[in-house]
């Protein structure tokens, strides 16, 4: 009995092929995109991970700033367990120097390179040869000697001999020690020798794990937003199929199936769709991570200097776990259309219409859930602060605004049906109105994703304009320069000085500033300055006060972190404070920054060497004198670049960054249209009854055809339309709240109509793709379907 | 990072028998190799010699306290040059040797940062916070330790530095392979030792070898056995057996006034009278030596059998009593047992 009333239930599918791939994409792309983007973030995550735990660092007291191998040597003659190590960027790539010294490193450390082979260790020592992961091994540059492999590296982590690393990165100082001894009282013995450095804490959180914690936290955003839009199909479609059965569901009943068996054949049901969709939407996450990965990994190298592997490596118990969030999803959507048919008596009617107007009685509710949920974003924004209020500010904002948009709906067709001249045109009206409930979730499905992409283009819109006209102030001088040595800068600025309107020397080294770790970077006294650099705050006069050494000025970050505005005090390195004369932008540098005058740099820095600088010079002369000064020198033409090309750089990073943004905002709009696709060919079905009476009073199918595309393109253009306010106000939560949060910077938001225009007939045309299969079907449906209605016993 | 294995290779390979013990078998191309006659000249030499593939600086010393206990002291700096003009590595080794305890330490450092290195006047030799130094070499303080043991000790010369082999050119096997090699023999030492009971105020007899070279054996010679003894006449002995296939033997005998007199292959004979079983080996620890030349024929027994080096090449060094024609004390290595 069992056997044969489970296969009478699922037969239905077998009847609506349809649905059920409407029910199973619907539930695979929301699994995949969400289990994909938190394949990205775990992926980044283990990298970090994997950087933090290099050497054990992750688990030791470090000594950091200002030390050298001199100081390494002396505390270790003073009896203390240290280990040097030395990180930098190789300049030119995206690799990072991992320096270390192989004799002293910290027992129990994970992936440690085995120099036990004949000659290895003199090589290693010798800095002809280093290790690398297998993944980071295919992409070491020919700068360097050839690498050997060492899996349980970084990806993007090359480690060799600190004095190797000391060439690499033309330094003679070292990052940190590393202490081994656990003893705090000897570490802060250490700490004494060395004024100038500061001793910190093991971390378990890595630097990076912070750094990039908005990025990710954006990213996961997005993939809920992707799942909630994903279930809002699952939803309509398992809405559908139980509606659709109710006859029979009757006739098992009344044979004598027991409603706890037939619950349970439906949880059944529910769960093996659960188990093909979820194992199709973790494979479509695999999918999606591995697309996206490479993206990903190019804009967390070029935004923070994160490397991750660009590819996947996480544990097939890792991709299981995307099956327990598809069925969460399948609760979510199915579990209140099983939870309603336990509790339907025996021989209830099979009325689908029932089903709707409850939940047409529930619009004023939601109407009132919306706008406390927005009120409570307001309130969010007004008292809080911090990402994750950020973020919930705009959940609350969008879904709000989602709630919100069945009421508005409905009050503008009230409207329109008082309105209304002549039977047919208000028979039009108010069955749209019908319409709302039952299309409600899939138009909110479509406000989301539309807000979602109008927001998101209007931030990355302004935020690319800012970015633009940002870097054409910063980036004034023609050419940028970096020498090979100090001694080499020296001789390149002697020769270049006649040449050029002005040398612009830079310089910059690595300064606590009020308590984090942060740059202080010197630039010369130059018109260059004065005339390009628009500061967001200033005191009086505050070129001539930069030059004369009277204080710093700071990056927004560091600004907008600590509320330092112009004429206040910031903690500089160890000794002491500046008084703070201005504030600039600085977008893309996650780090706080301080800018001096050079003479003022030199103080605080005597050991500073200038290796780097900028040339004023007429730009049609700047190519020639790039190429005569190569030849001459024997540069690497890598040394000189051209403004222009230092600009097409920073903005592809820019561009990459926001690449996956677009990616996600895509698919959110596929998903949308696809799920307003999936309700409007169900309720095509459901709302048979309702035409057929009026076809029966002679209206032609084509007609009642065209009705509903007209009624679906009003319903999707009055959704695309209220999508924009909610959109604007999402872009300005993004700049004005978020960006601060997670990036330190404020944007103006930069409106763009055409874009938003643009947008809305994007969402028309889509509505009205979605809305072309069930219109035609109606069209083409054969009159005696429409007859049937009748007969039926409904 | 497994670079102590690696240094197992570079220092002493006894895994590759063939390899001769300490990889002291492995080529020395291109780097200087010991000629005969030399000239040595102080305090320069006192200092590392870079083109010389391997150095010590080796200190061993007996030692008493007030009650009569015996002990006794171990202090090893090794340099090897992974390539001729390539990068240094350095390595201390830490003995410290009581009648049923023996104390081991170990420390390795690179070349060129400071981190260890000698310099010659004043002398200084170190690794990390071990030391031995003083104004100059006849003057000197060693100082190290470990978590368990340490020792703080002054050394004061009595006597000159004497030149083994032919003049300082110590030939090693038959075929002529050499090392530089000249000791001071004559400190008298003093100092605190520290142990896990508390600190012990001790005097003895210091003898410090210093040794270098980039190819001393041959390939077959897998070990040797090492001894230093000072006999109450005054007079002191050192004497060396490589082993291989066949037994090369060498032998200093240094009067009281620093005369020494060099005793080619042959002309000792060293044997083996009883064995321990140390760290799951067969270490022999109680030896006849014969020098009929000196009318000497002493027992040589090991004053803690257990007296086992257990660092990256594991080797037995400890003090030693020697009985017989002559009595004494003295120091025993032997590396290169399995």
């Amino acid at each position: 009995m069992r056997w044969a009333a489970f296969q009478a239930l699922l037969s239905h599918w077998r009847r609506h092929p349809l649905q059920l791939l409407t029910l199973l994409i619907g539930l695979a792309m929301a699994t995949g995109l969400w289990t994909g983007v938190q394949a990205i973030n775990a992926q980044a995550r283990l990298s970090y991970d994997q950087a933090a735990q290099t050497l054990g660092q992750d688990r030791l007291l470090r000594l950091e700033g200002g030390l050298t191998l001199a100081d390494f040597a002396t505390a270790r003659r003073a009896g203390f367990t240290v280990s040097p190590v030395l990180e930098g960027r190789l300049p030119g790539s995206t690799l990072r120097l991992f320096g270390v010294d192989p004799f002293t490193l910290p027992p129990r450390g994970p992936a440690t390179p085995d120099l036990t082979e004949p000659d290895l260790l003199r090589a290693f020592l010798a800095g002809e040869v280093v290790f690398a992961s297998s993944e980071t091994l295919a992409r070491l540059p020919d700068s360097l000697p050839p690498g050997r492999i060492l899996d349980g590296l970084a990806p993007g982590l090359v480690m060799a001999d600190i004095l190797a690393v000391q060439t690499y990165l033309r330094t003679e100082d070292i990052t940190r020690l590393l202490i081994s001894d656990p003893d705090l009282d000897a570490a802060d013995a250490l700490a004494d020798l060395f004024p100038q450095a500061v001793l910190s804490q093991p971390q378990s959180d890595s630097d990076l794990d912070r750094l990039t914690d908005s990025f990710h936290l954006n990213l996961t955003a997005f993939g809920l937003l992707a799942f909630a839009v994903g279930l809002f199909i699952v939803h309509a479609t398992i809405g559908l199929a139980f509606e659709q059965r109710r006859p029979l569901v009757r006739t098992l009943r009344a044979l004598g199936l027991p409603s706890g068996a037939l619950v349970t054949l439906l949880g059944a049901e529910l769960a093996l769709l659960t188990l093909v969709a979820g194992g199709a939407g973790v494979l479509l996450g695999y999918l999606v991570a591995a697309a996206l990965l490479p993206g990903v990994a190019a804009t967390l190298s070029g935004l923070y200097g994160a490397a991750v592997g660009g590819s996947l490596t996480l544990s097939p118990a890792w991709w299981l776990s995307g099956l327990a969030m598809a069925g969460v999803g399948m609760v979510t959507a199915g579990g209140h259309s099983l939870w309603h048919l336990s509790r339907l008596p025996i021989l209830a009617p099979a009325m689908p219409r029932a089903w709707a107007r409850a939940q047409g009685r529930s619009i004023r509710m939601q109407g009132l859930a919306g706008c406390a949920l927005i009120a409570a974003a307001a309130a969010l924004i007004w008292l809080g602060s911090g990402l994750l209020i950020g973020f919930m500010a705009l959940g609350g904002l969008l879904v709000g605004a989602a709630f919100l948009l069945p009421p508005i709906l409905v009050s503008i067709l009230d409207f329109g049906t008082k309105r209304a001249q002549g039977a047919l045109s208000q028979w039009l009206w108010s069955d749209t109105r019908q319409q709302v409930p039952g299309l409600s979730l899939a138009l909110m499905a479509l406000l989301l994703a539309l807000s979602a992409n109008i927001g998101v283009s209007t931030m990355v819109g302004s935020f690319r304009e800012t970015f633009t006209g940002w870097l054409d102030q910063r980036l004034a001088a023609e050419l940028y320069v970096t020498a090979s040595s100090p001694a080499q800068a020296e001789q390149l600025i002697a020769w270049a000085e006649p040449r050029v309107s002005a040398v612009l020397p830079g310089v910059m080294e690595d300064v606590r500033l009020n308590g984090t770790n942060g740059q202080a970077l010197a630039i010369a006294d130059d018109p260059t300055y004065r005339q390009n650099w628009p500061l967001l705050d200033q005191v009086p006069n505050v070129w001539e006060a930069f030059a004369a050494g009277q204080g710093v000025l700071i990056n927004e970050q560091l600004a907008r972190r600590d509320s330092l505005w112009a004429g206040g005090q910031v903690a500089f390195g160890a000794d002491g404070t500046r008084r703070v004369l201005g504030v600039y932008s600085d977008y893309g540098n996650p780090l706080p920054q301080a800018m001096m005058e050079l003479s003022a740099f030199f103080q605080a820095f005597p050991d500073a060497k200038i290796s780097r600088f900028a040339l004023r010079l007429p730009p049609d002369d700047a190519a020639d004198l790039a190429q005569e000064m190569v030849t001459t020198f024997d540069l690497s033409p890598q040394s000189v670049v051209p403004q222009a090309e230092i600009k097409a750089f920073s903005m592809r990073v820019f561009e990459q960054t926001f690449a996956v943004t677009a990616a996600l905002n895509v698919l959110t709009l596929g998903v949308a249209a696809f799920a307003l696709w999936a309700s409007l060919t169900t309720l095509g079905t459901m709302r048979l009854p309702q035409v057929a009476p009026v076809w029966a009073l002679g209206q032609t199918r084509r007609t009642l055809a065209l009705a509903d595309l007209g009624r679906a393109l009003l319903l999707g253009s009055l959704t695309a339309c209220l999508a924009v306010p909610v959109g604007i106000a999402l872009a300005w939560m993004l700049l004005a709240v978020v960006n601060v949060e997670a990036f330190g910077w404020r944007l103006p938001l930069l409106p763009d109509p055409g874009g938003w225009v643009l947008l809305v007939v994007w969402a028309i045309i889509a509505t009205a793709l979605a809305a072309a299969f069930p219109a035609w079907r109606l069209w083409r449906m054969p009159p005696a379907a429409l007859v049937k209605v009748f007969a039926h016993e409904r | 990072m497994n670079v102590k294995a690696a240094l197992f290779l570079i220092f002493l390979p006894t895994s590759l028998g063939a390899q001769g013990f300490a990889g002291l078998g492995q080529g020395g191309d291109g780097f200087a190799l010991p000629q005969p006659n030399p000239t040595f000249e102080f305090p320069a030499d006192h200092g590392a010699h870079g083109d010389y593939r391997i150095e010590w600086w080796y200190l061993t010393a007996t030692l008493q306290d007030a009650d009569g206990t015996r002990y006794g002291i171990q202090w090893t700096l090794f340099r090897s040059a992974l390539s001729p003009e390539g990068p240094q590595v350095w390595m201390g080794h830490f003995g410290l040797t009581t009648p049923n305890a023996h104390h081991t330490g170990e420390k390795l450092a690179r070349g060129g940062v400071g981190q260890a290195g000698v310099d010659v006047l004043p002398f200084a030799a170190w690794i990390d916070d071990w030391s031995l130094a003083g104004a100059d070499f006849d003057t000197l303080r060693l100082r190290a330790s470990t978590p368990a043991a340490g020792y703080d000790l002054n050394l004061d010369a009595n006597g000159p530095l004497v030149f083994h082999g032919d003049g300082g050119f110590s030939v090693k096997s038959p075929s002529g392979q050499a090392s530089y090699y000249y000791s001071q023999p004559f400190y008298d030492v003093s100092g605190t030792l520290d142990l896990p009971g508390g600190p012990v105020e001790v005097t003895g007899k210091g003898w410090l070898d210093r040794e270098w070279s980039s190819q001393p054996l041959e390939d077959d010679q897998e070990g040797w056995d090492w001894f230093s003894l000072h006999f109450d006449t005054g007079d002191r002995l050192m004497a060396f057996r490589l082993r291989g296939a066949e037994a090369f033997t060498y032998a200093s005998w240094i009067a009281e006034d620093g005369t020494l007199t060099p005793f080619p292959d042959g002309a000792i004979s060293v044997a083996p009278q009883r064995v321990s079983s140390v760290a799951g080996r067969s270490v022999p620890t109680t030896w006849r030596l014969a020098l009929p030349a000196q009318d000497v024929d002493v027992t040589v027994t090991a004053l803690n059998p257990q007296s086992w080096q257990d660092t990256l090449f594991p080797y037995w060094e400890g003090p030693v009593t020697a009985t017989g024609t002559h009595t004494g004390e003295g120091y025993l290595e032997m590396t290169g047992y399995e």
